[in-house]
């Protein structure tokens, strides 16, 4: 989905504030958080759709909340999914909103697709990363949809977590680095001296003819 | 705000319960379920803060430095060298080694999320994980460096790498010129966590 997570290039956000040094754990309620997580990762066995629960959360909320609030509210909403508590119950023991995540509008292929391990492409192969916007959870960042570049490694078959995040299985596919240059991503407005290299999935290429 | 600015529809909600009773309301829910075993999830939480962390990657940097077998082996099947040093595991089971040199550095980012390298960096600062270097490092990557104090001459190439599948990258920093005649214990104190993200140059 094209979710308030996506967000390579997109402007606005100024300065990056980085302290020399930081503890693993801020606060106490982020080590529990971290807990709580794992936990929840254990039991349910979400794959995919941990990081998708977090990018169904409201925007205006995964912006002004902190990264271990972001999975809270991931595996709250895992959880609410589950059956396992509602958020009726949750407003009820946390004593005021508990907000959860939007509905999940992935939905999984038709019929099972097959393993592929054979990569199509090869290093120096022209590629063209489609440009479909998926309403489910997908790995292929919105800024590269649609854009061209040039295969650099080939990184072996893996499960695509766009099928399973939404109970397709684990289907395997061919996983490559594509490089981009910022011409290609930014047009006019891309600065020379740069490339971005974008690990991706090989049902998210096509030739480029 | 003021509260007698009505548009007609919900501008109020109930507010946020506080995070901490969040955090409660779900561990309550997950020990009545019987997921929450918190001695083995006190062991795991106590691995992170203690056993990973930046300073092993520092040893394979320092490594590559003293060693150029090692080096070359890095550089070739990074996930099997960093075993090696018997750092491996989760979100470090496949990893590629990017070599700055005088012509390229290399920077690491995770547009999409917080993708990092668990067993040789640890869990990510929270500057890596926000907003603002998630966002500019695919896109102004030469002046957010400069902003984050390591500005690089225009004709040094920047590569980029969004860790957007499995692989997870670490950077193997450039040796200071200055470290010559070290031993290889004294090399792993020059290296820094930044360093080995890309953000800082040695």
């Amino acid at each position: 989905m094209d979710g308030i997570h996506d967000m390579g290039g997109v402007d606005g956000f100024g300065p990056v504030d980085a302290p020399p040094a930081e503890p693993v754990f801020g606060e106490d309620w982020e080590r529990r958080a971290f807990r709580v997580s794992m936990a929840t990762m254990m039991a349910l066995q979400p794959g995919g759709g941990f990081r998708h629960s977090i990018e169904r959360m409201d925007p205006a909320h995964y912006l002004s909340s902190s990264y271990y609030e972001h999975w809270l509210t991931g595996v709250a909403t895992l959880l609410t999914e589950a059956g396992l508590t509602t958020n009726e119950d949750l407003d009820e023991r946390s004593g005021g909103r508990f907000p959860l995540s939007r509905a999940d509008r992935g939905v999984a292929p038709a019929t099972p697709e097959p393993d592929r391990t054979e990569p199509r492409f090869k290093i120096g192969d022209r590629v063209r990363v489609r440009e479909w916007h998926p309403s489910g959870h997908t790995r292929a960042p919105r800024y590269v949809q649609g854009k061209r570049g040039v295969v650099t490694r080939l990184d072996g078959a893996e499960n695509l977590p766009d099928f399973e995040a939404h109970g397709g299985g684990k289907v395997l596919d061919p996983t490559y680095s594509v490089r981009f240059t910022p011409r290609d991503l930014w047009g006019e407005g891309g600065a020379d001296g740069a490339t971005v290299n974008v690990d991706l999935w090989e049902r998210y290429l096509e030739e480029d003819a | 705000m003021s509260h007698d600015h009505d548009h007609g529809h919900d501008h109020h909600p109930e507010p946020l319960a506080p995070i901490e009773a969040r955090v409660a309301a779900i561990e309550a829910v997950l020990t009545e379920q019987g997921f929450f075993d918190t001695e083995m999830l006190d062991q795991l939480v106590s691995h992170f803060e203690d056993n990973l962390g930046p300073l092993n990657g520092a040893k394979v940097v320092a490594r590559a430095w003293v060693d150029p077998d090692y080096r070359s082996r890095l550089l070739a099947d990074g996930t099997a060298a960093i075993a090696e040093l018997g750092f491996g595991g989760p979100e470090g089971d496949h990893m590629v080694v990017v070599e700055n040199t005088p012509d390229v550095h290399n920077l690491v980012v995770c547009t999409l999320c917080s993708c990092y390298p668990w067993p040789t960096l640890g869990l990510p600062p929270k500057w890596y994980k926000a907003p603002a270097y998630r966002s500019r490092a695919v896109r102004e990557p030469r002046v957010l460096l400069a902003e984050m104090g390591t500005e690089l001459p225009d004709d040094v190439e920047i590569r980029v790498w969004d860790s957007s599948a499995e692989v997870r990258y670490l950077v193997l920093p450039e040796r200071p010129s200055e470290s010559e005649g070290l031993a290889e214990e004294d090399l792993v104190a020059l290296v820094t966590r930044d360093s080995m993200i890309g953000v800082q140059r040695l």
